[in-house]
């Protein structure tokens, strides 16, 4: 588990022992620390608050944001709901998919992975997406890697 | 000193609202200017982000789109002392679009620095959170239910009644859970407060305990908002240390703890069942009711739960008094509604202003039409669920009756536009494709239903068989609005049956829809 021991995991997940209703937050936070949830921390949550493995795992797997693989450098999302539909994020989608980025798929390709989310929030200047948490609205490629190039250069 | 305001909000961020106030810093210390860098929220004409503000003896002067690059040419051309330049606005508070919308809800947003309580109160921040201490928790919802308040979320059902239940529930515990999971498509006044008065919220779920006696709540923001989560947190921290949350609220009996917690990427859980179970740590999977959660809510106990903009109009209603926020507004729906402009729109943002405008009058008059110059087809009227309506819907009144009646909904008062390019079979099947993706799965006719709509309307573009597989979708619809638990798979069919009925050619219809 990349620089985390099991020990230091149960001890971040301390303040939620024994506590049921934390399996969310717990997974939260162990995906905060290492970029991803690995298999064992699945073991670690449940014991720690005191569940079963299957629940963790069902709370796991319902929520998009988990990973069970660590991330790229530069996480990418682009948004492919209505608003942003309407302000032509199709074509930006297939030109990022010209340069090897699936969004649907999420591939990771030169530290870079592109995933597709439903909504930002910023629906008035789409298309809308996001680099490792930054906002970009009327979003083009050249913008989008502009960002992500201060982040891998 | 001089006081140059640069927005914070996302939507700002977004066309590098930091990198401007960077180059103003550094310019600044370079030429050995005295500026002061206040980042406020939003004003919400985002078409003009970042629009930069300059405090003059005359007030505040607007700088639109400005870039960092542009930086040293507009402080020696005089951004400073307010002078004129081709991006200059003049005196922003003059400017018309400002001027005729009325600002109760964000009075204070983009007006502020978010995290100065000091400028929130100047700003008439705690007085309704004042006038609430001194009253009974029966009077405050009494005031709350004669403004004629109805939840913002969408539901529209009327906020006082709700605290009125929970009031009435005897319970050693209860909560207040705001449901900030704003996640339809078109929506972001929400996150756009939260971001640029975050105090509202914080003083209108306090004044929301203190009516029915809960001494808990959670504010649930969607994870794809870090920077709402993050100021929510400061201001949090501050109002705390303030003793505006906590043991004494404001030196009184009322004791107040709130909380932030962040949802994982679930459209879903913006329903209200959803997001106890998430708040509950587990999947959101929509519970079936009754019970109502103001009687069983979180963890079982009686919870109110209201939408950020139902919470954020509590503070001026107890302010000012449930009649001064009731005599806006038209029929039953009261007050002001933060509409929201989105999608292909020439002036996107949010302008406030008393239920009963016209849609055309919002779109065109306010909204200057589409972005990309073409006609507009079509606008999709509160987020994925709600329906698709025609320009021949231009004097439809923005009321919840009025929309009813025109068969969409009112929903988070969120209108995305879309201009004659659009394929409307192709957002029809967007509509099922974002179900089947995004449902629960606790029942069938959305879990299924929405799977084999995807299906049915292919087969429909592709001419298979029509009418019978007209037949079949209709069948289908009927099924997920009368069969499921929630909105989620209930209102789908508005999306799809409103393309289908208003642009029939777009399926390559050859047969008459019913």
């Amino acid at each position: 588990m990349s620089n985390y021991s099991e020990e230091s995991i149960l001890n971040f997940l301390g303040p939620y022992k024994g506590d049921a209703s934390a399996i969310l937050r717990s997974l939260q936070l162990v995906q905060e620390l290492l970029g991803y949830v690995p298999d064992s921390a699945l073991d670690l949550i449940a014991k720690n608050s005191n569940v079963s493995r299957a629940e963790v795992y069902g709370v796991f797997t319902f929520y998009s944001d988990f990973r069970s693989t660590p991330p790229a450098k530069v996480v990418v999302k682009v948004c492919v709901a209505e608003a942003c539909q309407a302000s032509g994020s199709a074509g930006l989608i297939s030109e990022l998919h010209d340069k090897g980025y699936d969004i649907h798929k999420g591939n990771i390709k030169d530290d870079i992975q592109m995933e597709q989310t439903f909504c930002l929030g910023n629906c008035a200047l789409g298309p809308s997406a996001m680099v490792n948490g930054a906002p970009i609205g009327r979003a083009t490629c050249e913008r989008i890697f502009a960002a992500t190039s201060t982040v891998t250069a | 000193m001089t006081k140059v305001f640069v927005p914070m909000d996302s939507a700002a961020l977004s066309m590098g609202a930091n990198e401007v106030a960077q180059a103003i810093s550094e310019y600044a210390t370079k030429n050995g200017l005295d500026v002061t860098i206040v980042r406020n929220g939003s004003r919400g004409m985002l078409w003009l982000e970042p629009l930069v503000e300059v405090e003059t003896p005359a007030g505040r002067v607007g700088y639109a789109n400005v870039s960092a690059d542009q930086i040293p040419e507009l402080l020696s051309a005089g951004l400073l002392t307010g002078d004129s330049h081709d991006s200059c606005l003049g005196l922003v508070e003059e400017l018309e679009i400002l001027k005729n919308q009325t600002r109760i809800t964000f009075a204070r947003v983009g007006v502020i620095d978010p995290l100065s309580l000091v400028e929130y109160e100047s700003h008439g921040g705690l007085k309704g959170l004042r006038n609430a201490i001194a009253m009974s928790p029966a009077q405050v919802v009494t005031e709350v239910t004669e403004s004629g308040l109805r939840g913002r979320g969408g539901a529209g059902f009327p906020a006082g009644i709700k605290w009125n239940t929970v009031l009435n529930t005897e319970s050693d515990q209860k909560y207040i859970c705001c449901n900030a999971d704003e996640g339809d498509s078109g929506t972001f006044a929400d996150r756009m407060l939260m971001e640029g008065d975050p105090f509202t919220l914080i003083e209108g779920m306090i004044i929301a305990g203190i009516a029915v006696g809960a001494t808990e709540g959670l504010i649930y923001v969607r994870s794809e908002y870090p920077h709402a989560i993050d100021v929510l947190n400061q201001a949090i921290a501050i109002a705390n240390e303030h003793k505006i949350l906590g043991d004494s609220v404001l030196g009184s009996s009322h004791k107040f703890k709130l909380e932030v917690r962040v949802g994982a990427g679930s459209y879903v859980c913006g329903e209200e069942t959803a997001m106890l179970e998430s708040l509950e740590g587990k999947r959101g999977m929509v519970r079936a009711k009754p019970p109502i959660p103001a009687l069983v809510g979180l963890f079982g106990k009686p919870t109110v739960i209201n939408n950020v903009m139902t919470l954020a109009a509590v503070p001026m209603i107890l302010a000012d008094g449930a009649a001064s926020y009731q005599n806006f507004g038209v029929d039953r729906s009261r007050g002001t509604q933060v509409f929201q402009l989105a999608g292909n729109i020439l002036r996107g943002g949010i302008v406030e202003l008393p239920f009963g405008i016209t849609l055309g009058d919002l779109v065109d008059k306010i909204g200057g039409g589409t972005y990309s110059g073409r006609p507009i087809k079509t606008v999709q009227i509160g987020g994925p669920l709600g329906a698709y309506l025609g320009t021949d819907s231009w004097d439809v009144q923005m009321s919840y009756e009025s929309l009813a009646e025109a068969g969409g909904m009112l929903g988070h008062g969120g209108i995305v536009v879309f201009d004659d390019t659009v394929n409307m079979a192709k957002q029809a099947r967007f509509a099922m494709e974002f179900c089947a993706e995004e449902s629960c799965g606790k029942c069938t006719p959305c879990r299924i239903g929405s799977t084999r709509g995807v299906e049915v309307i292919d087969r429909i573009v592709a001419g298979e068989d029509q009418a019978k597989n007209l037949e079949l979708l209709e069948d289908l619809c009927e099924v997920m609005t009368d069969g499921s638990l929630c909105a989620m798979g209930g209102l789908t069919p508005l999306p799809v049956r409103s393309a289908l009925k208003l642009f029939p050619a777009d399926f390559g219809i050859k047969v008459e829809v019913k």
